[in-house]
């Protein structure tokens, strides 16, 4: 940026002196850093917004934020449960009220008992409240139909993002070709390659099949493994599953496939298990890469050494803004997992109303439960209107000439490819921007629908797409996609 | 003892892993017995080890919750936690406004309800309207939620006394420790002799050592003058950044004031001819000002760096960067558990201001419980509201505890032989210097312990009682301290300032 050093001597002059933090003083490696779904077109988004406050007219009434997973922003409900519970964990002085089930208070006495002095304002534990854990660990035996989880591999964090950072800063190690390479899906979630770049480790791509519904292939894994291990030193397996941004549910061929992969290449799996409550397509399963290891036996199931990563974030609960997740570990060196307790142990302890809301999560009313019934009718209700936005979403982007859409089979985006005219190509080299990048800062400005270009994600060269949420409601939704898909005939028209 | 050691020891990183009292089953081991197979016969090397994991997470310390807080986790001894400072220990908040406000936040359903006092109601629709989909489960902006940044800068300007802070300067954050983490990110560059030195007192909290140490960055030590009350002296300053530049590149400077553990709260004159020298050696100011609410001494004022520097005037003010930071942790409603806290930065490079949101946003917001937290800390009712009496009783009555509290310690203390404690002006905390005698200094030797962290390992086994040795936080060669909270109610701290005095003369005695 020479503006950078232009600004320097001009505040020189101002008799303002070079500053200590500047770009080119600053860590590399952060200013490599790229987040693309808080990126420049969320910032042109924001603006936006700012302009339509003030007045000015656009072609829009309403700037339409498709371009992030954050479900109870589009206007999605959050679970009454959850909340009431947590407002007795807030303020206990609510236990007395008439205004709360019985089961619920039950619940919130249970949680403050395990929290020092009774509070969640006290620090916890740094891998997180005890009881919490167990609950967790239960949850993943009840899931994985009893296969065993041990309470002393589950370690709660700020959202699950957080655990995937400390986990890969764990792995980074070596120098020049000996250095860290982490195996990452193209197309992925931007926190891997941000949290790589920062790292300083080496990302090596591994294509997603676009042509096979975004499958894995394992010949794939061996191409991009061979390709790496040239110019690093590969130790590590990221997949996300369901996928993100793609959607799709690995079937569990595909799990062992990758499992036997990692295992003869020495590579160590993190397996991002976010939407794992968010399957909606006819035939597709979640299979968690816990029970698939531990159904294959040894010497898998002894040795493959495993992380895999949980959030309230998602699911039915949709509770981004609370910050809770999970980790859970297998078969790690039991020294380093006293290490990983040690890094978490800095930053003391994950927020405790997201351990509290995460215990929720992972232990929700039983039939028998008063509260039951209510929670049961909610959750249907947010999953089955996913599963329908799901539908629709691919339904109408394949009506449309120029845009195809692969199946969204779980997670909450579609991420259809999108036909951009050579002469918009152009234009974007012209300005200096992505092509696809380009068509979404378009459409931002001519219809207030803000989605992420797919070049913040990878996508195979020549190839474009975006990230749109399924998240609006339902009837909200089906008229921004037929904007869009309005939009891009007229785009197409007009660089035709 | 030998148990302790061990714990000790591996705590710094041993070669194999020792046994823990409970065992660490492995999942696939359960597995394995769940599937009936036999183990295996020989156990390939894992991929990821104390030898091949990332070397610089390896070097990380963090006494706070190290060997001798894990070795009290594992003592089913009625604990006296007085290793980390967190509070209320008596299950209910400080300040009833903070649930009340919170509650109503977490289920709106609650604003119907005729038990809360309208000025908490107005609190929580404020949050909650500047929330997506008006709810604490969507994510914020990265730098926070906007109308919460604004109290935040309020707040400021009405404690610096109208010096105004910009909400465009504020980013909330996930504790201060995110903030601090985050800002010392950005600043590390360079290799070899070139490597940025960060410049940290000495004693020192040790989130500072922990994150220079991620970072592969320079620690510099500057040393705190326990002869005067832990004051902070130029020309030590000066030393210390000398002595650095043959080595790295010293740009940061990190204060902590008051002081962590040490509890001093520095002078105004101190604090100008601080940013004085930061100025004259172009560094980085990071102010730790998360106990800017406790201060006990009737001497003492807290000044903050911020204000201090706009009032020395523009060659200062528009050329010094600082970034100052608070939490809501502590002070007087000490909500540990939210994770709130706040950095504001000052003449950031508007680009860097850029890259620092980019940086934040690859990991989405803040926890927005704890931004509310925040809010609630930086937005106390005021006179006139339904819930000010009350509310200024409260406060009053923590603050006054915590003074007394400060007082009985420091003087308890230094009632007993080999034992000296510096007034605590502020913090939460004593950090009193112990006499350790030849034979025990031997003894831990022999233990491969740092003398201190014997000291207090014996401390925990014999009374129960857990505080973090001196060596946790840095201190002069050959001397000796630990930190010890005055968080436990003033009964109960008196029994266990008793329980160590009675320790420390039996200690002395016995290795005499």
């Amino acid at each position: 940026m020479a503006s950078s050093t232009g600004d320097q001597s001009q505040a020189v002059r101002n008799g303002l002196r070079t500053k200590v933090l500047t770009l080119h003083s600053m860590n590399p490696r952060v200013r490599r850093v790229e987040y693309a779904v808080r990126g420049p077109i969320v910032q042109r988004a924001l603006e936006l917004e700012q302009e339509l406050r003030q007045g000015v007219k656009k072609p829009f009434t309403e700037v339409i934020r498709a371009n992030i997973g954050d479900a109870q922003a589009m206007g999605q409900r959050p679970i009454t449960f959850l909340r009431q519970v947590l407002a007795l964990c807030v303020n206990p002085d609510l236990l007395t009220s008439p205004s709360f089930p019985d089961d619920a208070k039950k619940r919130a006495e249970r949680i403050l008992q395990a929290c020092g002095g009774h509070s969640l304002g006290a620090y916890s534990v740094s891998s997180g409240i005890q009881l919490i854990r167990e609950d967790v660990a239960q949850y993943i035996e009840r899931r994985d139909g009893g296969i065993p989880a041990d309470p002393n591999n589950v370690f709660l964090s700020t959202g699950a993002s957080d655990a995937i950072v400390t986990v890969l800063k764990l792995l980074v190690a070596g120098e020049g070709h000996t250095r860290t390479g982490v195996l990452i899906p193209i197309p992925q979630y931007p926190l891997y390659s941000a949290t790589l770049a920062e790292l300083g480790a080496v990302q090596v791509d591994y294509y997603l099949d676009e042509e096979r519904a975004w499958a894995l292939d394992v010949s794939e894994l061996h191409r991009a493994l061979c390709q790496a291990r040239g110019h690093c030193h590969p130790r590590a397996l990221c997949v996300i599953n369901p996928g993100n941004p793609t959607g799709q549910v690995q079937t569990r061929e595909c799990i062992e496939a990758v499992i036997r992969f990692a295992f003869e290449e020495r590579l160590f799996l993190l397996a991002d298990e976010v939407y794992q409550d968010n399957v909606y397509a006819a035939g597709s399963q979640f299979h968690s890469f816990k029970k698939v290891l531990m159904e294959m036996g040894p010497p898998y199931a002894r040795q493959q050494e495993l992380a895999s990563f949980h959030s309230t974030s998602k699911g039915y609960m949709g509770e981004c803004g609370f910050r809770g997740g999970y980790v859970e570990v297998v078969n790690m060196d039991a020294a380093v997992q006293q290490q990983m307790l040690k890094l978490m142990s800095v930053r003391l302890c994950p927020p405790v109303p997201g351990q509290a809301l995460l215990d929720l999560v992972v232990s929700p009313p039983a039939p028998t439960d008063p509260s039951f019934a209510q929670f049961q009718a909610e959750r249907q209700a947010v999953l089955a209107e996913l599963a329908a936005k799901a539908k629709l979403t691919e339904q109408v982007f394949n009506e449309a000439p120029g845009i195809s859409c692969n199946p969204v089979q779980g997670a909450m985006y579609s991420f259809p490819r999108v036909q951009l005219p050579p002469r918009a190509v152009e234009r974007a080299q012209e300005l200096g921007l992505a092509p696809d990048m380009f068509f979404c800062l378009r459409l931002l400005e001519e219809t207030g629908i803000c989605v992420v270009p797919g070049s913040g994600f990878g996508q195979r060269e020549g190839t474009y797409h975006f990230r749109m949420t399924i998240l609006p409601p339902l009837e909200k939704l089906r008229l921004l996609l037929e904007k869009l898909s309005r939009f891009h005939a007229k785009f197409t028209l007009e660089y035709s | 003892m030998q148990r302790a050691a061990a714990l000790v020891r591996r705590g710094c990183g041993p070669r194999t892993p020792s046994s823990w009292g409970r065992s660490q089953s492995s999942a696939a081991a359960e597995a394995s017995a769940v599937l009936k197979v036999r183990p295996e016969r020989s156990r390939r090397e894992r991929i990821l080890t104390l030898e091949s994991m990332n070397p610089q997470v390896k070097a990380v310390e963090y006494a706070v919750r190290g060997p001798i807080v894990l070795k009290a986790g594992e003592i089913e001894l009625e604990l006296q936690r007085l290793s980390s400072s967190q509070w209320p220990l008596a299950g209910s908040s400080a300040c009833v406004l903070f649930p009340q406000v919170m509650a109503l936040c977490t289920y709106p359903n609650l604003l119907d309800s005729p038990s809360f006092p309208e000025d908490a109601k107005k609190r929580a629709r404020r949050i909650l309207q500047a929330c997506g989909g008006h709810s604490l489960g969507s994510y914020s902006a990265s730098q926070g939620v906007n109308c919460i940044r604004e109290d935040v800068a309020a707040y400021i300007t009405r404690r610096d006394g109208g010096v105004p802070a910009d909400p465009d300067n504020i980013y909330l954050t996930t504790g201060a420790s995110d903030g601090i983490s985050t800002i010392l990110k950005i600043l590390v560059s360079g290799g070899g002799k070139s490597r940025t030195g960060v410049m940290i007192p000495i004693p020192q909290y040790p989130l500072y050592s922990a994150v220079i140490s991620e970072l592969d960055a320079i620690q510099v030590n500057y040393y705190l003058d326990e002869e005067n009350c832990w004051a902070l002296n130029v020309n030590e300053l000066r030393r210390a950044v000398q002595e650095a530049k043959d080595h790295c590149d010293p740009k940061v400077l990190c204060i902590i004031n008051p002081g962590n553990p040490t509890g001093q709260v520095q002078s105004r004159k101190c604090i100008e001819d601080v940013i004085h020298f930061a100025w004259e050696e172009k560094l980085f100011l990071l102010a730790d000002e998360v106990y800017q609410d406790n201060v006990y001494s009737p001497d003492c004022r807290f000044h903050s760096f911020k204000k201090v520097l706009y009032e020395m005037g523009p060659e200062y003010s528009s050329n010094v960067e600082l970034a100052s930071f608070h939490s809501t942790s502590k002070g007087y409603m000490g909500e540990c558990g939210y994770r709130g806290g706040y950095m504001e930065v000052i003449n950031l490079h508007p680009e860097i201001k850029g890259q620092l949101v980019k940086l934040l946003s690859v990991r989405l917001c803040p926890p927005v419980s704890g931004q509310a937290a925040m809010d609630i800390v930086v937005n106390p009712p005021v006179a006139g509201e339904e819930s000010f009496e009350q509310f200024s009783r409260e406060k009053e009555s923590v603050l006054g505890n915590l003074a007394k509290k400060a007082k009985l310690t420091e003087d308890l203390f230094n009632q007993v032989p080999g034992i000296h404690c510096n007034p605590l002006q502020g913090a939460m905390y004593a950090f009193p210097r112990i006499f350790i005698p030849v034979k025990a200094v031997e003894a831990a030797q022999a233990h491969q312990m740092a003398p201190d962290m014997f000291y207090c390992m014996k401390l925990l086994e014999e009374t129960g009682i857990c505080v973090v040795p001196g060596s946790g936080f840095g201190q002069r060669e050959g001397t000796y301290h630990f930190r010890m909270t005055i968080l436990p109610p003033v009964e109960k701290l008196k029994t266990v300032l008793q329980k160590v005095k009675d320790f420390h003369i039996n200690f002395l005695e016995k290795y005499a």
